[in-house]
């Protein structure tokens, strides 16, 4: 048991937290993140020579890392920073192209970005649910169907696509230019796009893709909630801060108990939540990943709403104002529960295990 | 970052359960798993097994009669205990007055009283809460004051576990009145049979009797009787309480009770289904699941500090706090799942054919209202947060 990171790993986790504080700290990240494209191309390319992308994948794929735990590295360090640049999807895309054995060179150096297509609008969460189908057109396929939530798909070069080919899962590449992309920027920050295709030229990767798909899912899962955690702590910290320097009734707030104890609550359930991140990446790639990940990412839904809620109660109105950045990690706090699966819908799986056994 | 234990301490772990395997009786672990209260004799039989053994003092060093374990090795002893159904070590002696001795006692305190808590000879009971100081146990009032060569005691304590076992006790007395509230306590021992003191049992809840009040009128002790410096008990307790708060996240515990909730949940059937398919108790279920999934891994993270920094910090707290609240969940949802049949009081409905639910379920009911307990003793769960709130956030 050694709940120490490795050398390697520190020195990543270092090198990158200390670039985006330096670099890409909150209020150049607010001037980015809120109007398309929602990356910065000249911080993209560094961050990448630092690494960040290149940790996501394993030796054998070009990467130097691809453990959970090197996706808890550079996403706790995303977290803390509240970075909004499109990682996420190269992380799941680069995960589906490890199992393709494809040449990711491209997406691990940040030259080309990728983003996965997974979602739609009445199965945002169930891969099992999707609808848009591939066709075989001459010697490739052709694609149909509208793509929802497509995380960094603002500024994406390449689709990875889960569609269903003979009633079976696959996943397809679709060249940007080639389909109808729809951009926004997103309430808590970072760009997504709708993806439509209507008879759209696709190149297939994964024929039969379930396993390859949910792993890509569940190492977006504990990306998420490493990401979640950074950003709890930086929030909590932040409010602790304030408790000691906001005076009323002539004395710091701190010192009111009833503040105090729910401070406290929030250091419990950030720790709880680191808890089952550690563990959800421990497991990635194995036989209970999906169990931990929907664990994982239950719990985080819960405690991120607490942290993000009580933070701006115990900051009072300062916290609703756009110029505070601790209204900025409330907000993604709050909206990341709804990526790749919400609390409820992590729960259930758990329920239903408890049915099954 | 290594989530698997060494292989040593995998071998050890195979070690401690082919143990329980060959030397836990039965009807023992029986008697724990159905929840009720158990005997003196079972008590004192069990340690004697393990003391045999060598394993029961489990936080003392080697030179004093312990393992010599390391953090992570105890956690295994008591997690395979918990599985095996063991009875828990009853923890006044070995795991509170032991380290204490080893700590602050004298040679002679260490010669004479050590061994006669290995081999069973005292059973020690806790003589710190009293009516008007519990969160606030500095401001204890039992008076201690020395005559001659001995002390007189004259007070009352309260929450004693299990005193109506104990040959003795130790006590927090106030042996300077006038000086600051932490600073005039003395750490006394008692014995229970010195004519003054006297026991009164204290009905919980539940009925069970479990804890006591002990009274002391005038009762004389030598006054080799006192640990370490007088006034200087506040650090003793202190101390004290440190260890208390070790395992104090129970998670093998909650394990138990959780697997608890999963059998019944499947065995228990309601609107013509198992309840395990009732969609709002399933959900209770697996939340708690999570919760306490999280609470196992937190709890190896503060292990592996502790054994890092060689002793545990303040942020325990955190497992006392959270480890009770989800144990309190899971003995929630064992009665719920009973549902009206938790009702009948323990002992009334006992014949095979008869039961409501299976036989380890019968005090489903009485054990929530028991566990209510958990969240109070040991530092109440508000006091945690102030521990927290000064040392965590410095507040």
């Amino acid at each position: 048991m050694d709940f120490s990171l490795t050398e390697d790993r520190r020195m990543l986790q270092d090198s990158l937290t200390r670039y985006l504080t330096e670099q890409y700290p909150v209020e150049h990240r607010n001037k980015v993140a809120y109007d398309l494209p929602c990356h910065d191309h000249a911080k993209w390319d560094e961050m990448a020579e630092l690494g960040a992308l290149f940790a996501l994948a394993p030796e054998d794929a070009g990467g130097f890392g691809g453990s959970g735990f090197d996706i808890n590295v550079v996403f706790e360090a995303l977290g803390t920073t509240l970075n909004c640049e499109p990682v996420l999807g190269a992380l799941m895309a680069s995960r589906l192209m490890t199992k393709a054995g494809a040449d990711q060179e491209a997406l691990l150096s940040g030259a080309t970005k990728y983003a996965f297509a997974v979602s739609e609008v009445e199965a945002p969460y169930d891969p099992a649910y999707i609808e848009c189908s591939a066709a075989t057109s001459g010697d490739g396929h052709v694609l149909s169907g509208r793509k929802t939530s497509v995380y960094g798909g603002q500024v994406a070069e390449m689709f990875l696509v889960a569609a269903k080919l003979d009633g079976k899962l696959a996943v397809f590449e679709v060249q940007a230019a080639d389909a109808n992309v729809v951009s926004y920027p997103m309430m808590d920050g970072g760009g997504a796009a709708e993806l439509l295709m209507d008879g759209t030229r696709a190149k297939l990767l994964i024929a039969d893709a379930a396993y390859a798909v949910q792993d890509a899912l569940n190492a977006g899962v504990v990306a998420l909630c490493a990401e979640a955690v950074g950003a709890m702590a930086v929030t909590h910290d932040t409010t602790v801060d304030y408790l000691k320097q906001r005076k009323q009734f002539g004395v710091p707030i701190g010192k009111f108990q009833v503040l105090q104890h729910r401070a406290v609550d929030m250091l419990t359930e950030i720790e709880q939540s680191r808890s089952i991140t550690i563990k959800a990446a421990a497991e990635l790639g194995g036989a209970d990943a999906t169990r931990y990940a929907s664990m994982a990412k239950n719990m985080i839904g819960r405690a991120a709403r607490l942290i993000a809620e009580e933070a701006i109660q115990m900051h009072g109105g300062i916290a609703m104002t756009w110029e505070y950045p601790i209204s900025h990690f409330a907000k993604r706090l709050i909206m990341l529960d709804a990526q790749l699966g919400d609390t409820d819908f992590h729960l259930t799986r758990i329920m239903n295990a408890l049915k099954a056994a | 970052m290594d989530l698997n234990f060494t292989p040593e301490e995998r071998a050890f772990r195979d070690e401690v359960r082919s143990y329980l395997a060959e030397n836990l009786p039965e009807y023992m672990s029986d008697a724990v798993r159905s929840g009720g209260e158990l005997t003196k004799e079972l008590m004192e039989e069990w340690h004697a097994i393990l003391n045999k053994k060598g394993w029961l003092a489990t936080i003392w060093p080697v030179e004093y009669g312990g393992p010599g374990w390391s953090p992570v090795e105890k956690y295994i002893f008591e997690d395979e205990c918990c599985k095996a159904y063991a009875p828990r070590i009853v923890p006044f002696g070995l795991s509170m007055l032991g380290p204490v001795l080893i700590k602050f006692g004298n040679e002679e305190q260490k010669k004479t009283i050590l061994p006669r808590i290995l081999d069973g000879s005292d059973w020690w009971c806790q003589g710190y809460s009293e009516p008007g100081a519990g969160s606030d146990l500095a401001s204890l009032k039992t008076r201690a004051v020395r005559d001659g060569d001995e002390w007189v005691i004259n007070g009352q304590k309260t929450w004693t576990t299990l005193g109506q076992h104990a040959d003795k006790i130790f006590c927090l007395c106030r042996t300077d009145p006038d000086a600051k509230q932490q600073e005039g306590i003395s750490f006394i021992l008692v014995d229970m049979n010195a004519p003054g003191v006297e026991l009164r049992p204290i009905k919980l809840i539940e009925g069970g009797h479990e804890v006591n009040e002990v009274f002391f009128t005038d009762v004389r002790v030598p006054c080799s009787s006192l640990v370490g410096e007088e006034n200087k008990g506040w650090t003793i307790a202190k101390y004290l309480l440190t260890h208390e708060r070790t395992g104090i996240a129970g998670v093998g515990f909650s394990m138990q009770s959780l697997e608890e909730v999963k059998a019944l949940a499947r065995t228990v059937r309601r609107n013509g289904k198992p309840l395990a398919e009732d969609p709002l108790f399933a959900a209770r279920v697996a939340q708690a699941e999570i919760d306490l999934e999280a609470m196992k891994l937190t709890n190896l993270r503060m292990l592996y500090k502790a054994q890092q920094q060689g002793a545990p910090g303040p942020e325990t707290s955190i497992l006392k706090i959270k480890g009770t609240v989800i144990n309190q969940e899971l003995k929630d949802l064992a009665r719920r799942a009973l549902g009206p049949v938790a009702a009948p009081f323990p002992g009334h409905v006992t014949d095979g054919n008869l039961m409501f639910g299976p036989e380890d379920t019968a005090n489903n009911a009485a054990r929530y209202f028991n566990n209510r307990k958990t969240s109070i003793f040991g530092g109440s769960n508000e006091i945690q947060r102030n521990i927290l709130t000064k040392t965590m956030l410095e507040l």
